[in-house]
Protein backbone atom coordinates (compact mmCIF):
# COMPACT_ATOMS: atom_id res chain seq x y z
CA UNK A 1 0.00 0.00 0.00
CA UNK A 2 2.75 2.16 0.91
CA UNK A 3 3.96 1.84 -3.00
CA UNK A 4 0.63 3.08 -4.83
CA UNK A 5 2.11 6.14 -5.07
CA UNK A 6 4.62 4.73 -6.89
CA UNK A 7 2.65 2.86 -9.04
CA UNK A 8 0.54 5.16 -9.65
CA UNK A 9 2.65 7.36 -11.15
CA UNK A 10 4.28 4.41 -13.44
CA UNK A 11 1.65 3.36 -14.91
CA UNK A 12 0.79 7.28 -16.06
CA UNK A 13 4.11 7.58 -17.34
CA UNK A 14 4.14 4.60 -18.81
CA UNK A 15 1.12 5.31 -20.76
CA UNK A 16 2.48 8.83 -22.08
CA UNK A 17 5.59 7.34 -23.16
CA UNK A 18 3.59 5.76 -25.88
CA UNK A 19 0.72 8.00 -26.92
CA UNK A 20 -0.38 6.93 -29.80
CA UNK A 21 -0.88 3.15 -28.94
CA UNK A 22 -2.39 4.44 -25.17
CA UNK A 23 -4.76 6.51 -26.93
CA UNK A 24 -5.59 3.44 -29.71
CA UNK A 25 -5.87 1.39 -26.43
CA UNK A 26 -8.50 4.26 -24.51
CA UNK A 27 -10.23 4.62 -28.21
CA UNK A 28 -10.56 0.81 -28.71
CA UNK A 29 -12.32 0.67 -25.14
CA UNK A 30 -14.81 3.85 -25.80
CA UNK A 31 -15.78 2.51 -29.18
CA UNK A 32 -16.50 -1.50 -27.59
CA UNK A 33 -18.23 -0.15 -24.44
CA UNK A 34 -20.02 2.46 -26.11
CA UNK A 35 -21.45 -0.48 -28.64
CA UNK A 36 -21.74 -3.03 -25.60
CA UNK A 37 -23.87 0.09 -23.70
CA UNK A 38 -25.83 0.46 -26.86
CA UNK A 39 -27.24 -2.46 -27.79
CA UNK A 40 -27.51 -3.39 -24.01
CA UNK A 41 -29.79 -0.07 -23.45
CA UNK A 42 -32.19 -1.01 -26.87
CA UNK A 43 -32.37 -4.25 -25.27
CA UNK A 44 -33.22 -2.70 -21.53
CA UNK A 45 -35.77 -0.33 -22.96
CA UNK A 46 -37.22 -2.91 -25.12
CA UNK A 47 -37.81 -4.99 -22.02
CA UNK A 48 -39.07 -2.16 -20.09
CA UNK A 49 -41.75 -1.54 -23.13
CA UNK A 50 -42.66 -5.12 -22.51
CA UNK A 51 -42.92 -4.67 -19.16
CA UNK A 52 -45.62 -1.98 -19.92
CA UNK A 53 -47.31 -3.65 -22.50
CA UNK A 54 -47.83 -6.39 -20.43
CA UNK A 55 -49.77 -4.05 -17.79
CA UNK A 56 -51.41 -2.48 -20.68
CA UNK A 57 -51.70 -4.68 -23.38
CA UNK A 58 -54.87 -6.67 -22.83
CA UNK A 59 -57.04 -9.78 -24.66
CA UNK A 60 -60.57 -8.76 -24.75
CA UNK A 61 -62.82 -11.96 -24.88
CA UNK A 62 -66.30 -11.29 -26.22
CA UNK A 63 -69.07 -13.23 -24.93
CA UNK A 64 -71.89 -14.99 -26.73
CA UNK A 65 -74.80 -13.18 -27.57
CA UNK A 66 -77.14 -15.86 -26.38
CA UNK A 67 -75.64 -16.35 -23.24
CA UNK A 68 -77.60 -14.14 -19.99
CA UNK A 69 -76.06 -11.52 -17.98
CA UNK A 70 -76.04 -14.32 -15.19
CA UNK A 71 -74.72 -17.15 -17.54
CA UNK A 72 -72.02 -14.20 -18.75
CA UNK A 73 -70.65 -13.36 -15.07
CA UNK A 74 -70.54 -17.01 -14.36
CA UNK A 75 -67.69 -17.41 -16.75
CA UNK A 76 -65.21 -15.13 -15.12
CA UNK A 77 -63.75 -18.09 -12.77
CA UNK A 78 -62.94 -20.64 -15.89
CA UNK A 79 -61.23 -18.10 -17.48
CA UNK A 80 -59.15 -16.80 -14.58
CA UNK A 81 -58.56 -20.59 -14.53
CA UNK A 82 -56.76 -20.68 -17.89
CA UNK A 83 -52.76 -20.96 -17.61
CA UNK A 84 -50.96 -17.03 -17.79
CA UNK A 85 -54.06 -15.16 -17.42
CA UNK A 86 -53.08 -12.54 -14.20
CA UNK A 87 -56.47 -10.85 -13.88
CA UNK A 88 -59.94 -10.98 -15.29
CA UNK A 89 -62.47 -8.24 -15.60
CA UNK A 90 -65.84 -8.59 -16.66
CA UNK A 91 -67.13 -5.51 -18.26
CA UNK A 92 -71.20 -5.34 -19.23
CA UNK A 93 -72.68 -4.05 -22.71
CA UNK A 94 -73.49 -0.80 -20.59
CA UNK A 95 -70.30 -0.34 -19.60
CA UNK A 96 -68.97 -1.41 -22.90
CA UNK A 97 -71.23 1.18 -24.51
CA UNK A 98 -70.56 4.07 -21.63
CA UNK A 99 -66.70 3.63 -22.41
CA UNK A 100 -66.99 3.68 -26.22
CA UNK A 101 -69.26 7.04 -25.90
CA UNK A 102 -67.29 8.86 -23.89
CA UNK A 103 -63.95 8.16 -25.81
CA UNK A 104 -65.28 8.81 -29.23
CA UNK A 105 -68.58 11.00 -28.85
CA UNK A 106 -68.59 14.21 -30.97
CA UNK A 107 -71.78 16.65 -30.86
CA UNK A 108 -73.95 14.38 -29.13
CA UNK A 109 -73.61 11.34 -31.94
CA UNK A 110 -73.84 8.54 -30.37
CA UNK A 111 -76.22 9.56 -27.42
CA UNK A 112 -78.96 7.62 -28.50
CA UNK A 113 -76.45 4.49 -28.90
CA UNK A 114 -78.30 1.50 -27.60
CA UNK A 115 -75.73 -0.65 -25.76
CA UNK A 116 -77.29 -3.87 -27.28
CA UNK A 117 -75.09 -2.83 -30.19
CA UNK A 118 -72.35 -4.12 -27.49
CA UNK A 119 -71.48 -7.42 -26.11
CA UNK A 120 -70.82 -8.69 -22.57
CA UNK A 121 -67.10 -8.92 -22.24
CA UNK A 122 -63.75 -10.10 -20.04
CA UNK A 123 -60.41 -7.75 -20.58
CA UNK A 124 -58.13 -10.27 -19.53
CA UNK A 125 -54.31 -9.34 -18.26
CA UNK A 126 -51.42 -12.12 -19.18
CA UNK A 127 -48.66 -12.82 -17.29
CA UNK A 128 -46.14 -13.05 -20.18
CA UNK A 129 -46.48 -11.06 -23.56
CA UNK A 130 -44.44 -13.75 -25.83
CA UNK A 131 -47.42 -16.47 -24.57
CA UNK A 132 -50.37 -13.95 -26.06
CA UNK A 133 -51.30 -16.40 -28.84
CA UNK A 134 -51.34 -19.33 -26.65
CA UNK A 135 -53.33 -17.75 -24.26
CA UNK A 136 -55.59 -16.15 -26.58
CA UNK A 137 -56.27 -19.31 -27.93
CA UNK A 138 -57.01 -21.27 -24.36
CA UNK A 139 -59.10 -18.52 -23.51
CA UNK A 140 -60.99 -18.91 -26.88
CA UNK A 141 -61.80 -22.35 -25.85
CA UNK A 142 -63.70 -21.74 -22.92
CA UNK A 143 -67.37 -22.41 -23.38
CA UNK A 144 -69.69 -19.00 -23.59
CA UNK A 145 -66.71 -17.00 -24.92
CA UNK A 146 -67.53 -16.17 -29.23
CA UNK A 147 -64.57 -14.13 -30.06
CA UNK A 148 -61.24 -13.04 -28.86
CA UNK A 149 -59.03 -10.03 -29.81
CA UNK A 150 -55.65 -9.44 -29.00
CA UNK A 151 -52.84 -7.31 -30.37
CA UNK A 152 -50.55 -9.79 -31.38
CA UNK A 153 -48.90 -7.85 -33.97
CA UNK A 154 -47.14 -4.59 -31.27
CA UNK A 155 -46.34 -7.63 -28.55
CA UNK A 156 -44.43 -9.52 -31.23
CA UNK A 157 -42.60 -6.51 -32.68
CA UNK A 158 -41.41 -5.46 -29.18
CA UNK A 159 -40.41 -9.37 -28.49
CA UNK A 160 -38.34 -9.66 -32.03
CA UNK A 161 -36.56 -6.24 -31.35
CA UNK A 162 -35.53 -7.05 -27.57
CA UNK A 163 -34.70 -10.76 -28.80
CA UNK A 164 -32.85 -9.16 -31.41
CA UNK A 165 -31.22 -6.40 -29.35
CA UNK A 166 -30.22 -8.99 -26.56
CA UNK A 167 -28.53 -11.41 -28.80
CA UNK A 168 -26.87 -9.05 -30.89
CA UNK A 169 -25.52 -7.23 -27.47
CA UNK A 170 -23.82 -10.68 -26.20
CA UNK A 171 -22.17 -11.56 -29.16
CA UNK A 172 -21.00 -7.96 -29.62
CA UNK A 173 -20.27 -8.21 -25.71
CA UNK A 174 -17.90 -11.85 -26.65
CA UNK A 175 -16.24 -10.43 -29.43
CA UNK A 176 -15.82 -6.97 -28.60
CA UNK A 177 -14.01 -7.62 -24.67
CA UNK A 178 -11.75 -9.94 -27.12
CA UNK A 179 -10.80 -7.20 -29.03
CA UNK A 180 -10.48 -4.91 -26.17
CA UNK A 181 -8.24 -7.52 -23.98
CA UNK A 182 -6.18 -8.03 -27.48
CA UNK A 183 -5.75 -4.15 -27.70
CA UNK A 184 -4.92 -3.32 -24.42
CA UNK A 185 -2.68 -6.11 -23.98
CA UNK A 186 -0.70 -5.45 -26.93
CA UNK A 187 0.01 -1.91 -26.05
CA UNK A 188 0.81 -3.06 -22.53
CA UNK A 189 3.12 -5.59 -24.09
CA UNK A 190 4.60 -2.41 -26.13
CA UNK A 191 5.69 -0.80 -22.50
CA UNK A 192 6.50 -4.32 -21.01
CA UNK A 193 9.27 -4.98 -24.09
CA UNK A 194 10.44 -1.16 -23.97
CA UNK A 195 11.10 -1.79 -20.28
CA UNK A 196 12.43 -5.43 -20.16
CA UNK A 197 15.98 -4.76 -19.29
CA UNK A 198 14.52 -2.06 -16.38
CA UNK A 199 12.42 -5.40 -15.42
CA UNK A 200 15.45 -7.98 -15.31
CA UNK A 201 17.38 -5.62 -13.29
CA UNK A 202 14.48 -5.16 -10.52
CA UNK A 203 14.12 -8.96 -10.41
CA UNK A 204 17.61 -9.28 -10.21
CA UNK A 205 18.06 -7.26 -6.97
CA UNK A 206 14.78 -9.20 -5.14
CA UNK A 207 11.57 -7.56 -6.39
CA UNK A 208 8.67 -9.09 -6.16
CA UNK A 209 6.54 -9.90 -9.18
CA UNK A 210 3.81 -8.21 -7.72
CA UNK A 211 6.03 -5.41 -6.90
CA UNK A 212 6.72 -4.96 -10.82
CA UNK A 213 3.25 -6.26 -12.33
CA UNK A 214 1.54 -3.07 -10.08
CA UNK A 215 2.71 -0.02 -12.66
CA UNK A 216 1.51 -2.12 -15.46
CA UNK A 217 -1.95 -3.00 -13.73
CA UNK A 218 -2.21 0.66 -13.08
CA UNK A 219 -1.67 1.39 -16.60
CA UNK A 220 -4.56 -1.08 -17.51
CA UNK A 221 -6.90 0.64 -15.05
CA UNK A 222 -6.07 3.78 -16.06
CA UNK A 223 -6.88 2.67 -19.83
CA UNK A 224 -10.25 1.68 -18.76
CA UNK A 225 -10.94 4.37 -16.99
CA UNK A 226 -10.32 6.75 -18.99
CA UNK A 227 -11.92 4.96 -21.58
CA UNK A 228 -15.09 3.81 -19.48
CA UNK A 229 -15.63 7.71 -18.46
CA UNK A 230 -15.52 9.18 -22.23
CA UNK A 231 -17.74 6.12 -23.37
CA UNK A 232 -20.01 6.93 -20.54
CA UNK A 233 -19.97 10.90 -21.75
CA UNK A 234 -20.57 9.53 -25.31
CA UNK A 235 -23.20 7.28 -24.27
CA UNK A 236 -25.41 10.42 -22.30
CA UNK A 237 -25.26 12.55 -25.59
CA UNK A 238 -25.77 9.30 -27.98
CA UNK A 239 -28.89 7.98 -25.99
CA UNK A 240 -30.03 11.57 -25.05
CA UNK A 241 -30.38 12.47 -29.05
CA UNK A 242 -31.88 8.97 -29.44
CA UNK A 243 -34.86 9.57 -26.90
CA UNK A 244 -35.33 13.25 -28.41
CA UNK A 245 -35.51 11.19 -32.18
CA UNK A 246 -38.56 8.92 -31.02
CA UNK A 247 -39.93 11.56 -29.02
CA UNK A 248 -40.20 13.83 -31.96
CA UNK A 249 -41.71 11.15 -34.22
CA UNK A 250 -45.43 10.72 -34.28
CA UNK A 251 -44.89 7.25 -35.52
CA UNK A 252 -42.24 6.20 -32.57
CA UNK A 253 -43.99 7.75 -30.04
CA UNK A 254 -45.59 4.21 -28.75
CA UNK A 255 -42.17 3.12 -27.79
CA UNK A 256 -41.53 4.74 -24.17
CA UNK A 257 -37.79 5.24 -23.38
CA UNK A 258 -36.91 5.37 -19.93
CA UNK A 259 -34.55 8.87 -19.26
CA UNK A 260 -30.94 8.36 -19.07
CA UNK A 261 -31.03 10.39 -15.53
CA UNK A 262 -32.88 7.14 -14.74
CA UNK A 263 -30.38 4.56 -15.13
CA UNK A 264 -26.98 6.30 -15.52
CA UNK A 265 -25.79 5.16 -11.99
CA UNK A 266 -26.07 1.53 -13.42
CA UNK A 267 -24.53 2.14 -16.44
CA UNK A 268 -21.66 4.04 -15.48
CA UNK A 269 -21.39 1.74 -13.00
CA UNK A 270 -21.24 -0.92 -16.42
CA UNK A 271 -19.02 0.70 -18.04
CA UNK A 272 -16.19 1.49 -15.16
CA UNK A 273 -16.34 -2.26 -13.95
CA UNK A 274 -16.24 -3.71 -17.83
CA UNK A 275 -13.51 -1.07 -18.66
CA UNK A 276 -11.54 -1.65 -15.55
CA UNK A 277 -11.57 -5.12 -15.37
CA UNK A 278 -10.51 -5.68 -19.48
CA UNK A 279 -7.54 -3.06 -18.87
CA UNK A 280 -6.53 -4.87 -15.43
CA UNK A 281 -7.09 -8.33 -17.71
CA UNK A 282 -5.18 -6.95 -20.58
CA UNK A 283 -2.22 -5.28 -18.60
CA UNK A 284 -2.20 -9.19 -16.53
CA UNK A 285 -1.58 -11.17 -19.91
CA UNK A 286 0.96 -8.70 -21.44
CA UNK A 287 3.23 -9.29 -18.12
CA UNK A 288 3.01 -12.22 -17.52
CA UNK A 289 5.76 -13.24 -19.87
CA UNK A 290 8.16 -10.94 -18.92
CA UNK A 291 7.84 -12.48 -15.18
CA UNK A 292 9.32 -15.75 -16.16
CA UNK A 293 12.91 -14.64 -15.48
CA UNK B 1 27.39 -17.34 3.28
CA UNK B 2 28.10 -19.10 0.20
CA UNK B 3 28.70 -22.94 0.09
CA UNK B 4 28.21 -25.34 -2.62
CA UNK B 5 28.26 -28.84 -1.86
CA UNK B 6 28.60 -31.91 -4.72
CA UNK B 7 26.67 -29.68 -6.83
CA UNK B 8 25.67 -31.28 -10.55
CA UNK B 9 23.76 -29.52 -12.76
CA UNK B 10 22.67 -30.65 -16.77
CA UNK B 11 21.04 -28.64 -18.69
CA UNK B 12 18.41 -29.48 -21.23
CA UNK B 13 20.16 -29.98 -24.35
CA UNK B 14 22.56 -32.30 -22.48
CA UNK B 15 25.43 -30.30 -21.05
CA UNK B 16 26.88 -31.49 -18.06
CA UNK B 17 27.82 -27.66 -16.73
CA UNK B 18 28.50 -28.86 -13.08
CA UNK B 19 29.93 -32.04 -11.93
CA UNK B 20 30.35 -32.02 -8.56
CA UNK B 21 31.32 -28.69 -7.51
CA UNK B 22 32.16 -27.79 -3.73
CA UNK B 23 33.10 -24.90 -2.16
CA UNK B 24 32.89 -22.52 0.65
CA UNK B 25 32.65 -18.79 0.84
CA UNK B 26 32.63 -17.30 4.50
CA UNK B 27 31.28 -13.89 5.68
CA UNK B 28 33.58 -11.13 4.62
CA UNK B 29 35.60 -13.24 2.61
CA UNK B 30 36.81 -12.05 -1.13
CA UNK B 31 37.47 -15.05 -3.80
CA UNK B 32 38.04 -15.14 -7.41
CA UNK B 33 36.59 -17.93 -9.68
CA UNK B 34 38.35 -18.69 -12.36
CA UNK B 35 38.64 -20.78 -15.26
CA UNK B 36 38.01 -21.27 -18.75
CA UNK B 37 34.77 -21.03 -21.21
CA UNK B 38 32.88 -23.62 -20.68
CA UNK B 39 34.62 -24.13 -16.99
CA UNK B 40 30.66 -23.64 -15.32
CA UNK B 41 31.36 -20.61 -14.04
CA UNK B 42 28.55 -18.89 -15.12
CA UNK B 43 25.97 -22.19 -14.12
CA UNK B 44 27.54 -20.83 -10.43
CA UNK B 45 26.26 -17.38 -10.81
CA UNK B 46 22.81 -18.55 -12.01
CA UNK B 47 22.40 -20.45 -8.91
CA UNK B 48 24.07 -17.89 -6.41
CA UNK B 49 21.08 -15.94 -7.97
CA UNK B 50 18.22 -18.14 -8.27
CA UNK B 51 17.84 -18.16 -12.14
CA UNK B 52 18.59 -22.54 -11.96
CA UNK B 53 18.16 -24.63 -9.37
CA UNK B 54 21.08 -27.83 -8.97
CA UNK B 55 19.92 -31.18 -10.33
CA UNK B 56 21.99 -32.65 -7.11
CA UNK B 57 23.77 -31.20 -4.27
CA UNK B 58 23.32 -28.20 -2.18
CA UNK B 59 23.57 -24.72 -2.98
CA UNK B 60 23.22 -22.40 0.10
CA UNK B 61 23.32 -18.32 -0.30
CA UNK B 62 23.13 -16.45 3.03
CA UNK B 63 21.05 -18.83 4.69
CA UNK B 64 18.71 -19.66 1.93
CA UNK B 65 19.14 -23.30 0.44
CA UNK B 66 18.65 -22.71 -3.59
CA UNK B 67 18.18 -26.18 -3.72
CA UNK B 68 14.20 -26.44 -2.33
CA UNK B 69 13.79 -22.63 -2.07
CA UNK B 70 10.32 -21.53 -3.07
CA UNK B 71 9.24 -19.40 -5.58
CA UNK B 72 8.37 -16.33 -2.73
CA UNK B 73 12.01 -16.83 -1.11
CA UNK B 74 13.75 -16.08 -4.32
CA UNK B 75 13.33 -12.16 -4.55
CA UNK B 76 14.23 -12.37 -0.39
CA UNK B 77 17.30 -14.16 -1.57
CA UNK B 78 18.25 -12.07 -3.99
CA UNK B 79 18.32 -9.07 -2.20
CA UNK B 80 21.36 -10.72 -0.04
CA UNK B 81 22.91 -10.52 -3.64
CA UNK B 82 24.85 -8.07 -5.31
CA UNK B 83 25.43 -8.56 -8.59
CA UNK B 84 27.34 -6.87 -11.49
CA UNK B 85 27.65 -7.49 -15.10
CA UNK B 86 30.41 -7.60 -17.69
CA UNK B 87 27.95 -5.25 -19.79
CA UNK B 88 26.77 -2.99 -16.93
CA UNK B 89 23.22 -3.83 -17.74
CA UNK B 90 22.38 0.32 -17.16
CA UNK B 91 19.24 1.81 -18.61
CA UNK B 92 20.00 4.06 -20.50
CA UNK B 93 17.39 6.53 -20.14
CA UNK B 94 17.85 6.96 -16.44
CA UNK B 95 20.04 9.24 -14.58
CA UNK B 96 22.81 7.41 -12.20
CA UNK B 97 20.65 8.55 -9.68
CA UNK B 98 17.19 6.89 -11.17
CA UNK B 99 19.41 3.87 -11.89
CA UNK B 100 19.77 3.15 -8.21
CA UNK B 101 16.88 4.60 -7.04
CA UNK B 102 15.05 1.65 -9.51
CA UNK B 103 16.80 -1.01 -7.38
CA UNK B 104 16.03 0.26 -3.70
CA UNK B 105 12.51 1.27 -5.13
CA UNK B 106 12.33 -2.34 -6.32
CA UNK B 107 12.56 -3.38 -3.14
CA UNK B 108 10.26 -1.52 -1.54
CA UNK B 109 12.71 1.74 -0.06
CA UNK B 110 11.08 4.61 0.55
CA UNK B 111 11.92 8.08 -1.03
CA UNK B 112 13.41 9.03 2.04
CA UNK B 113 15.51 6.67 2.39
CA UNK B 114 16.15 6.37 -1.23
CA UNK B 115 17.42 10.21 -0.67
CA UNK B 116 19.85 8.94 2.32
CA UNK B 117 21.57 5.94 1.02
CA UNK B 118 22.03 6.96 -2.86
CA UNK B 119 24.86 10.08 -2.20
CA UNK B 120 26.83 7.76 0.53
CA UNK B 121 26.73 5.33 -1.91
CA UNK B 122 28.05 7.32 -4.57
CA UNK B 123 30.53 9.00 -2.77
CA UNK B 124 31.80 5.45 -1.95
CA UNK B 125 32.64 4.38 -5.42
CA UNK B 126 33.63 7.75 -6.27
CA UNK B 127 30.94 9.16 -8.25
CA UNK B 128 29.50 12.07 -6.59
CA UNK B 129 28.58 14.94 -8.48
CA UNK B 130 27.13 12.58 -11.05
CA UNK B 131 23.99 11.90 -9.94
CA UNK B 132 21.86 13.22 -12.84
CA UNK B 133 24.32 11.91 -15.95
CA UNK B 134 23.06 9.79 -17.88
CA UNK B 135 24.97 6.50 -18.68
CA UNK B 136 25.81 6.79 -22.10
CA UNK B 137 27.67 10.36 -20.43
CA UNK B 138 30.08 8.38 -18.70
CA UNK B 139 33.34 5.94 -19.20
CA UNK B 140 33.25 2.40 -19.46
CA UNK B 141 34.95 2.37 -15.74
CA UNK B 142 32.38 4.97 -14.56
CA UNK B 143 29.38 2.77 -15.74
CA UNK B 144 30.79 -0.15 -14.22
CA UNK B 145 31.23 2.21 -11.19
CA UNK B 146 27.52 2.96 -11.24
CA UNK B 147 26.86 -0.99 -11.58
CA UNK B 148 28.85 -1.65 -8.21
CA UNK B 149 26.67 0.97 -6.43
CA UNK B 150 23.88 -0.20 -7.85
CA UNK B 151 24.70 -3.76 -6.76
CA UNK B 152 25.63 -1.91 -3.02
CA UNK B 153 22.89 0.30 -2.37
CA UNK B 154 20.63 -2.40 -1.32
CA UNK B 155 23.47 -3.02 1.17
CA UNK B 156 23.81 -7.17 0.23
CA UNK B 157 25.72 -9.66 2.40
CA UNK B 158 27.85 -10.91 -0.89
CA UNK B 159 28.22 -9.26 -4.16
CA UNK B 160 29.00 -11.16 -7.06
CA UNK B 161 30.94 -9.51 -10.16
CA UNK B 162 30.74 -11.60 -13.55
CA UNK B 163 33.59 -10.55 -15.54
CA UNK B 164 33.21 -6.84 -13.83
CA UNK B 165 36.17 -6.05 -15.93
CA UNK B 166 35.58 -7.66 -19.69
CA UNK B 167 34.67 -4.48 -20.88
CA UNK B 168 37.20 -1.96 -19.33
CA UNK B 169 40.97 -1.47 -20.33
CA UNK B 170 43.86 -2.87 -17.93
CA UNK B 171 44.33 0.51 -15.56
CA UNK B 172 40.20 0.90 -15.29
CA UNK B 173 39.99 -2.81 -14.53
CA UNK B 174 42.88 -2.39 -11.63
CA UNK B 175 40.82 0.53 -10.74
CA UNK B 176 37.46 -1.56 -10.33
CA UNK B 177 38.96 -4.52 -8.42
CA UNK B 178 40.42 -1.94 -5.71
CA UNK B 179 37.28 -0.59 -5.57
CA UNK B 180 35.90 -4.04 -5.02
CA UNK B 181 38.52 -4.74 -2.70
CA UNK B 182 38.05 -1.97 -0.52
CA UNK B 183 33.85 -2.58 -0.34
CA UNK B 184 35.18 -6.05 0.52
CA UNK B 185 37.08 -4.20 3.48
CA UNK B 186 34.38 -2.66 4.62
CA UNK B 187 32.58 -6.44 4.93
CA UNK B 188 30.90 -7.54 1.86
CA UNK B 189 31.52 -10.89 0.85
CA UNK B 190 33.08 -10.59 -2.83
CA UNK B 191 33.29 -12.98 -5.20
CA UNK B 192 34.48 -12.13 -8.63
CA UNK B 193 34.35 -14.54 -11.79
CA UNK B 194 36.70 -13.44 -14.41
CA UNK B 195 39.38 -15.10 -16.81
CA UNK B 196 41.76 -12.56 -16.83
CA UNK B 197 44.93 -14.02 -15.07
CA UNK B 198 47.09 -10.88 -14.61
CA UNK B 199 44.40 -9.23 -12.11
CA UNK B 200 43.92 -12.04 -10.57
CA UNK B 201 47.45 -12.77 -9.99
CA UNK B 202 47.75 -9.12 -8.79
CA UNK B 203 45.80 -9.45 -6.27
CA UNK B 204 46.75 -12.59 -4.36
CA UNK B 205 43.29 -13.71 -2.85
CA UNK B 206 41.96 -16.67 -2.86
CA UNK B 207 41.34 -18.58 -6.51
CA UNK B 208 38.76 -21.00 -6.89
CA UNK B 209 39.57 -22.63 -10.03
CA UNK B 210 37.28 -24.52 -12.03
CA UNK B 211 37.35 -27.05 -14.79
CA UNK B 212 34.98 -29.01 -17.12
CA UNK B 213 32.20 -28.53 -14.33
CA UNK B 214 34.73 -29.57 -11.17
CA UNK B 215 36.95 -27.78 -8.92
CA UNK B 216 40.72 -27.99 -9.79
CA UNK B 217 42.11 -25.29 -7.35
CA UNK B 218 41.72 -23.52 -4.22
CA UNK B 219 43.82 -21.70 -2.40
CA UNK B 220 45.66 -18.32 -1.77
CA UNK B 221 47.70 -17.10 -4.32
CA UNK B 222 47.54 -17.16 -8.40
CA UNK B 223 45.45 -18.24 -11.06
CA UNK B 224 47.96 -20.94 -11.35
CA UNK B 225 47.16 -22.27 -7.94
CA UNK B 226 46.82 -25.97 -7.22
CA UNK B 227 44.64 -28.22 -4.94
Amino acid sequence: MKNIGYFFSEGCRNMLTHGFMSFAAVGITVACLLIMGTFSLVAYNANVNLEILQRENAVVAFVDDSLSDQEAQAIESRLAAVPGVADVTFVSRQEARDTYVANYDENGLYSELSANVFRHRYVIHITDQEQMHAIAAAVEDVEGIDKVRADEAITTGFITVRNVAQIISFALIAVLLVVSLFIISNTIKLTTFDRKDEIAIMKVVGATDGFIRWPFVFEGMIFGLVGSVVAFGLQWLLYAAIADGIAGNDTLQLIRIVPFGAIWAPVALFFLVVGMLVGIAGSLMAIHRFLRV
Amino acid sequence: MIRLKDVHKTYVNGTHALNGVSFQVDDGDFAFLVGPSGSGKSTIIKLLTGEIVPDRGRVMVNGFSVSNIREWQIPLMRRTVGVIFQDFRLIQNKTVYDNLALAMRAVGASRATVQERIPYVLELVGLRGKEKSFPDQLSGGEQQRVAIARALVNNPITIVADEPTGNLDPAMSLEIMTLLERINALGTTVIVVTHERELVNHFRKRVILLDRGTVIGDGVGTYEVEA
